[in-house]
C-alpha cells in the first residue's frame, strides 16, 4: 500500500518545541520550531547527527517527553497537553515505537512472548491465553523469529533478533504510526538491511506509516518518501526523497549527502566529503525561515541564502 | 620482494565460557605486506576483534589458544629485522616492546583509550617518554607538532584540556595522534569511525590513509562497513563464524566476489541508485559457536546451499593468485551459481561509474 | 597489485565428497531464524558465583551454622535453660555443674586413660557449663537460632519497607523525592544508640526492642539501594517501551522494574544480615537485648566477657560462631554480587 496522499495527514506537527532547563540563565533548545507532516501509509525520515534534537522530536511527539510548545495532532485529536482517557488509548496503540539500543530496549528479566505481548495485557486484548499466545506467534512468524523463542530471555539473542522482537511488540497493536528511532544504526549494516525490508513489508501488509529516525542519510533514501534534515533543533530541508537527493539546496544537507559511504572502491578512493561547520559557514539559523522551493520542497534560510542556494544549484 | 610484516597462520581460540567453551576462531590466515592496508569484514560475533587483541596480547584471560602462530617483523633500531612470534611471548614482554611501540589500536569509541583525569598533552607525552626514552621537552614539542599533523587547530591550547573539553571528531584525532607518536609499523583500527557523526566519518578515514602514506604505516582495518572498506583498503578478509571465507585484492571482493555471503554483504548496502523494491539480505542471524560447527557454518543462511554444506567444510578454492574462497559452490562438481542478479547490474553500474567518474585505483 | 599470497593454502579435507552431494540442499529454511544461546541468566549466575571459593565457604559455613542451630540443641537431652545439677550419692547434696570446662568423658579416657571422678563422670559438656550450670552447647546453638531468627525476620521486614520506599521515591522523583529523601537523611542521622535509648523508656527490654530498633534503622540502607537501582532503570528504553504502550505507573514500578533490582537487593540483604547480627549482639551485650534465661550469641558473650579472666572457654564458642556468621554472610554477599555483576561474556 502506497502513502495516500490525498488523506488527512495522520500525524500532523505544528511549531514543536522543546526547551530544556539547565539552570535559571540557561536554556537549552533542543527542538526549535519545527513543523511537518506525515500521511497514512507514508515513511518520513528524519535526519539529522547527535544532538539535533531528531531523538527529542520522536519522544515529544509519542508523549514520553511533553512539548514545551506547538500542537500535535494524530488521527484528527490534539495529543498536547493533558491526555483524556480516550485520547490516550488511541495513542497508546495506533502510535507506536521502535528504539535504538536493542540491548537496553528489551526488559532483561521477561520472556520474548511476554514482552510482545505486554501490549495486549495492558489494554486487555485476548479473552483466553490460547489466543493471546496464538497472537504472539502469529508475529513472531512475522518477524523471522521461531515460536520456540516464546520462553527466551532477551539476552540470548543477537542484536538484529532483538531488534525483530522490538518491532514485534510494536506491530502487536496494529499500530498506524510507528517511530523508529534510529532503530537500525546500532546494527551490522548486512542487519540493518534485514531489518528495514522487514519495515517495508510491515507497510506494504498493514498500510503503518512510519517516522524514521536516522543519522546517515544512506538507508533513509532507500526506505523514505519524503525527509527532513534536522540540524541544532532547527528543521533545515524538507521534501520528496527525491527533491532532497537531485537537488539538494542546504549547504549541510549537502555535507550529509557527501558523507553517504559507497560500496564502489573506485568511486569511494577519490570521494573527498564536504565539510560544514556552522559557527563558520556565516549562516544564522535564526534569522531565516522555512521557505518554499517548489513542489513540496522547503529549505531553511533567509529570502538572499534561499535565493543564492537555487541559483547554484539550477546553474 | 614480499616483506610480509604480519603472518598469521592458523589461528584456533576456544573460549571457555560459564556456558560452555566457545570455539570463537577456526583456523584464521591473515597476511599483511608492509605498507599496505587490509580490511577483516564481518558481522559482530564473526571474531573479527578476538583476531586482533590477539595481535595484541589483550586478549581476554578465559581464552585458549589451540594452534597457530602470529609472526610479527618488524626493524630494530639498530636497523636490524626481527621476526617475533606473538603467541609466544609474555603479556609483559608484548606491553613493553609491542603495544603502542610496534603496534597501536585506534578502538571504536575515543574515550577507551583516552584517561579522563589527564590533560591531552600529559597522554600523548607518556607513551613517548616511555616508549622512546627521550625528555619531557622533546616529548612536548612533538606533541605539538603531532597534533598539527592530526589536523587539530590551536594545538598548544589542546594539550592542556581534558577530553571531555572537546567533540568526538577531536578525541577521535587524539588517539590517532597518541597512535602514531611512537612511529609504529602497524596500526589496528576497531571500527574507528562508527561512534562518530557521518560528516566527520570520511574525515577521520582521510586522515588515516595520509598518515599512513607519510609514515609507511601497514594498517588492520576491523569493521562491518563495506563503505569504510571500499575507501581504505587494498586487501580484504570477509570473515564469517571464526573464519576467512573470502579472501583477495579490493577489486576482486567488490566487484567479482565468489562467496554467497560475500554477496549478501554487498547487496545489503544500499548505493545510490538502489531502487529496488527489496535490498538483497542474508536471512537470520550468525550462528552461536558454542555449539561445533559441521560442516560450512553459513549453510543456515545460504539460500545456495548444498547437501555437502552440512556435510563437509569447504576448502579455500583458489580462484585468482590473489582470491581465494571457501565454499563448495566453487568445487567443479557442484551446479553453476551466478551471483544474484540485482547484484550483478549493481556491480555493472558501479563500474559504470567508475568510468564516467575516470576513478583508477 | 597482485601479489602472491601464500598462506591461504586449501587444506585436505578429511570427507572424500561424491557427485550426490553437490545438489542443492532444500531442506534447510532460511525464512524462520531458530538461533539463540543456550544459556539461561540464573545458570550464569549461578555457575559464577559456585566458581568463587570465597562464596563457598560462606555458603557452606552458613549451612553448617544454620543446621547447628536448628539440631545443636536436641543433641542432647539438655533444655537451654535447665540447670545441671546431680544428687551427690555420698553426701546426698545436690551439686550443681556450675562453670565446669569442656566435659568429653571418652576423650578425657583417651587422652588420660581414666574416667573422670566428679559426680557428671557420665555427662558430656562439650564447651562446659556456664557459671549457673547450664550446657553451653545447648546455649550456644539455641543462642544462634535466636540471633539468625532475629536477623532474618528483620532484614525480610525491612526489605519490604525499604524497597518500596526507595523505589516509589526513586520512580516518582521530584517533590515528593526531595521529601522523602529529606525524610531518609533525619532518620539516618539519629545515631541508632539514641533510637534504642528512647525506645528502652517506654518499652520492656527484649527480643521485641530489639526487633524494634532493627526495623527502625536497617531499611535505610535498602531505600537508598533500591531508589539507586530505580534511577537507573528508569530511564532504559524498555521502560520507555512500556510506557508507550500505554503501562501505568504501578505496573511500571512492581513488574517492569521490581524484578530487576532482585540482584542488588539479595546482596544487600546479604550485607545486612551480619550487621542485624552484629546489633543483636551488641544490644544483647549491653543489656539491653535479649533477657534471660532465653539467650542469644549476644547476651552468651556477655556472659563470657564477665567471667573472661577465670573462665574463659566461656566466651571462645559464641564469639567464633557470631565471627564465622559475619564473615560467611560477606562472603556470600560478594560472590552474589560478583556473580549478578552484568557482563558480556569475555571475548
Amino acid at each position: 500500500m502506497a502513502a495516500n496522499y490525498n488523506a488527512e495527514p495522520i500525524l500532523k506537527v505544528e511549531h514543536m518545541s522543546q526547551h530544556f532547563k539547565i539552570n535559571s540563565a540557561f536554556t537549552v533548545k533542543a527542538v526549535d520550531d519545527v513543523s511537518f507532516e506525515i500521511y497514512p501509509g507514508e515513511t518520513y525520515g528524519l535526519v539529522g547527527e547527535s544532538g539535533s534534537g531528531k531523538t527529542t522530536i520522536g519522544r515529544g511527539i509519542i508523549r514520553l517527553y511533553d512539548p514545551t510548545g506547538g500542537k500535535i495532532t494524530f488521527k484528527g485529536a490534539d495529543i498536547t497537553g493533558r491526555l483524556n482517557r480516550e485520547t490516550s488509548q488511541l495513542l497508546r496503540t495506533k502510535m507506536q515505537m521502535i528504539f535504538q539500543d536493542p540491548m537496553a530496549s528489551l526488559n532483561p528479566r521477561k520472556k520474548i512472548g511476554d514482552i510482545i505481548g505486554e501490549g495486549l495485557d495492558i489494554h486487555h486484548m485476548y479473552r483466553t491465553k490460547e489466543e493471546r499466545k496464538e497472537h504472539i506467534d502469529g508475529i513472531l512468524k512475522k518477524v523471522g523469529l521461531a515460536v520456540e523463542h516464546y520462553d527466551r530471555y532477551p539476552y540470548q539473542f543477537s542484536g538484529g533478533q532483538r531488534q525483530r522482537v522490538g518491532i514485534a511488540r510494536a506491530l502487536i497493536m496494529n499500530p498506524e504510526l510507528i517511530i523508529a528511532d534510529e532503530c537500525i544504526s546500532a546494527l551490522d549494516v548486512s542487519i540493518q538491511a534485514q531489518v528495514v525490508n522487514l519495515m517495508k513489508d510491515i507497510q506494504e501488509e498493514t498500510g503503518t506509516a512510519y517516522l524514521f529516525i536516522a543519522h546517515d542519510l544512506s538507508m533513509v533514501k532507500y526506505i523514505s518518501d519524503r525527509i527532513g534534515v534536522l540540524h541544532l533543533g532547527k528543521m533545515l530541508e524538507t521534501g520528496t526523497t527525491d527533491e532532497i537527493f537531485s537537488r539538494p539546496l542546504h549547504p549541510y544537507t549537502k555535507s550529509l549527502l557527501s558523507a553517504i559511504p559507497s560500496p564502489n572502491p573506485r568511486v569511494e578512493k577519490a570521494r573527498t566529503a564536504v565539510e560544514y561547520d556552522y559557527e563558520t559557514s556565516g549562516i544564522d539559523y535564526g534569522k531565516g525561515s522555512l521557505t518554499l522551493v517548489e513542489g513540496t520542497h522547503y529549505v531553511h534560510g533567509t529570502a538572499e541564502e534561499v535565493r543564492k542556494w537555487t541559483s547554484e544549484s539550477a546553474g | 620482494m614480499a616483506d610480509k610484516i604480519l603472518e598469521i597462520n592458523n589461528l584456533d581460540i576456544t573460549f571457555s565460557t560459564t556456558a560452555g567453551p566457545v570455539h570463537a576462531i577456526r583456523g584464521v590466515n591473515i597476511d599483511l605486506e608492509r605498507g599496505e592496508t587490509v580490511a577483516v569484514v564481518g558481522e559482530s560475533g564473526s571474531g573479527k576483534s578476538v583476531v586482533m587483541k590477539t595481535v595484541m596480547g589483550i586478549l581476554a584471560g578465559n581464552a585458549a589458544i589451540n594452534r597457530g602462530e602470529i609472526l610479527f617483523r618488524y626493524k630494530q633500531d639498530n636497523g636490524e629485522t626481527v621476526e617475533v612470534d606473538i603467541l609466544k611471548k609474555d603479556k609483559k614482554w608484548i606491553r613493553k616492546n609491542i603495544n603502542g611501540r610496534r603496534i597501536a589500536m585506534i578502538f571504536q569509541d575515543p574515550m577507551t583509550s583516552l584517561d579522563p583525569t589527564m590533560t591531552i598533552g600529559k597522554q600523548l607525552m607518556e607513551g613517548m617518554i616511555m616508549h622512546l626514552g627521550i625528555t619531557r621537552q622533546e616529548a612536548a614539542e612533538r606533541a605539538v607538532r603531532l597534533l598539527e599533523e592530526v589536523g587539530i587547530t590551536e594545538p598548544g591550547r589542546r594539550m592542556k584540556q581534558y577530553p571531555h573539553q572537546l567533540s568526538g571528531g577531536m578525541r577521535q584525532r587524539i588517539v590517532i595522534a597518541m597512535a602514531i607518536s611512537c612511529n609504529p609499523d602497524l596500526l589496528i583500527c576497531d571500527e574507528p569511525t562508527t561512534a562518530l557523526d557521518v560528516t566527520i566519518q570520511a574525515r577521520i578515514l582521510e586522515l588515516i590513509k595520509k598518515l599512513q602514506a607519510v609514515h609507511g604505516i601497514s594498517v588492520i582495518y576491523i569493521t562491518h562497513d563495506l563503505g569504510v572498506v571500499a575507501k581504505v583498503a587494498d586487501y580484504v578478509n570477509v570473515m564469517y563464524a571464526g573464519k576467512i571465507v573470502e579472501v583477495g585484492n579490493i577489486e576482486e571482493i567488490f566487484y567479482e566476489p565468489k562467496h554467497p555471503y560475500t554477496w549478501g554483504l554487498l547487496s545489503a548496502m544500499p548505493d545510490l541508485e538502489t531502487d529496488d523494491a527489496r535490498l538483497y539480505t542474508i536471512p537470520g542471524s550468525p550462528p552461536n559457536l558454542l555449539h561445533e560447527v559441521k560442516g560450512d557454518a553459513f549453510a543456515p543462511r545460504n539460500r545456495y546451499a548444498l547437501k555437502i554444506d552440512s556435510i563437509a567444510e569447504p576448502p579455500m578454492f583458489q580462484i585468482t593468485k590473489t582470491h581465494f574462497a571457501a565454499t563448495w559452490l566453487l568445487d567443479p562438481r557442484a551446479p553453476k551459481v551466478e551471483m544474484p542478479e540485482e547484484l550483478k547490474k549493481r556491480v555493472a553500474r558501479m563500474l559504470k561509474e567508475a568510468d564516467r567518474n575516470g576513478g583508477q585505483l | 597489485m597482485s601479489k602472491e599470497r601464500t598462506s591461504a593454502v586449501p587444506a585436505a579435507p578429511a570427507y572424500v565428497p561424491t557427485d550426490a552431494d553437490f545438489a542443492f540442499d532444500t531442506t534447510i529454511d532460511i525464512t524462520t531464524d531458530r538461533n539463540y544461546a543456550s544459556q539461561g541468566f540464573w545458570k550464569g549466575v549461578f555457575m559464577r558465583f559456585f566458581k568463587s571459593v570465597r562464596a563457598v565457604i560462606g555458603l557452606v559455613i552458613i549451612g553448617i551454622i544454620i543446621i547447628l542451630a536448628l539440631i545443636g540443641p536436641h543433641m542432647n537431652s539438655y533444655g537451654y535453660s535447665d540447670i545441671q545439677s546431680v544428687t551427690d550419692p555420698e553426701t546426698g547434696k545436690e551439686v550443681t555443674a556450675r562453670s565446669m570446662p569442656p566435659h568429653v568423658p571418652w576423650l578425657h579416657k583417651l587422652t588420660t586413660g581414666e574416667s573422670y571422678d566428679d559426680p557428671f563422670a557420665e555427662e558430656t559438656f562439650l564447651f562446659g557449663t556456664d557459671s549457673m550450670g547450664r550446657d553451653l552447647w545447648t546455649r550456644v546453638w539455641y543462642g544462634a537460632r535466636v540471633s539468625l531468627l532475629i536477623a532474618f525476620v528483620t532484614i525480610f521486614i525491612d526489605m519490604i519497607i525499604g524497597m518500596s520506599f526507595g523505589l516509589i521515591s526513586g520512580f516518582f522523583g521530584g517533590v515528593a523525592d526531595a521529601v522523602m529523601q529529606r525524610f531518609v537523611e533525619v532518620a539516618n542521622s539519629i545515631p541508632r544508640l539514641v533510637i534504642v535509648g528512647v525506645l528502652a523508656t517506654f518499652m520492656p527490654k527484649g527480643i521485641v526492642l530489639v526487633i524494634v530498633a532493627l526495623l527502625l534503622t536497617e531499611w535505610i540502607g535498602m531505600s537508598k539501594i533500591a531508589r539507586a537501582e530505580m534511577l537507573k532503570i528508569k530511564g532504559q528504553e524498555y521502560i520507555m517501551a512500556s510506557r508507550t504502550l500505554g503501562a501505568g505507573n504501578w505496573r511500571i514500578i512492581f513488574i517492569d522494574i521490581l524484578p530487576n533490582t532482585i540482584g542488588p537487593i539479595i546482596t544487600q540483604m546479604m550485607f545486612s544480615i551480619p550487621t542485624a547480627i552484629f546489633t543483636e549482639a551488641f544490644l544483647s551485650f549491653v543489656g539491653v537485648g535479649i533477657m534471660l534465661p532465653q539467650c542469644s550469641v549476644g547476651s552468651l558473650i556477655e556472659d563470657g566477657f564477665n567471667n573472661i579472666t577465670t573462665l574463659p572457654y566461656q566466651i571462645v564458642p559464641p564469639i567464633l560462631v557470631l565471627a564465622f556468621l559475619m564473615l560467611a554472610f560477606n562472603f556470600v554477599g560478594d560472590g552474589l554480587r560478583e556473580a549478578l555483576a552484568p557482563r558480556i561474556e569475555d571475548m
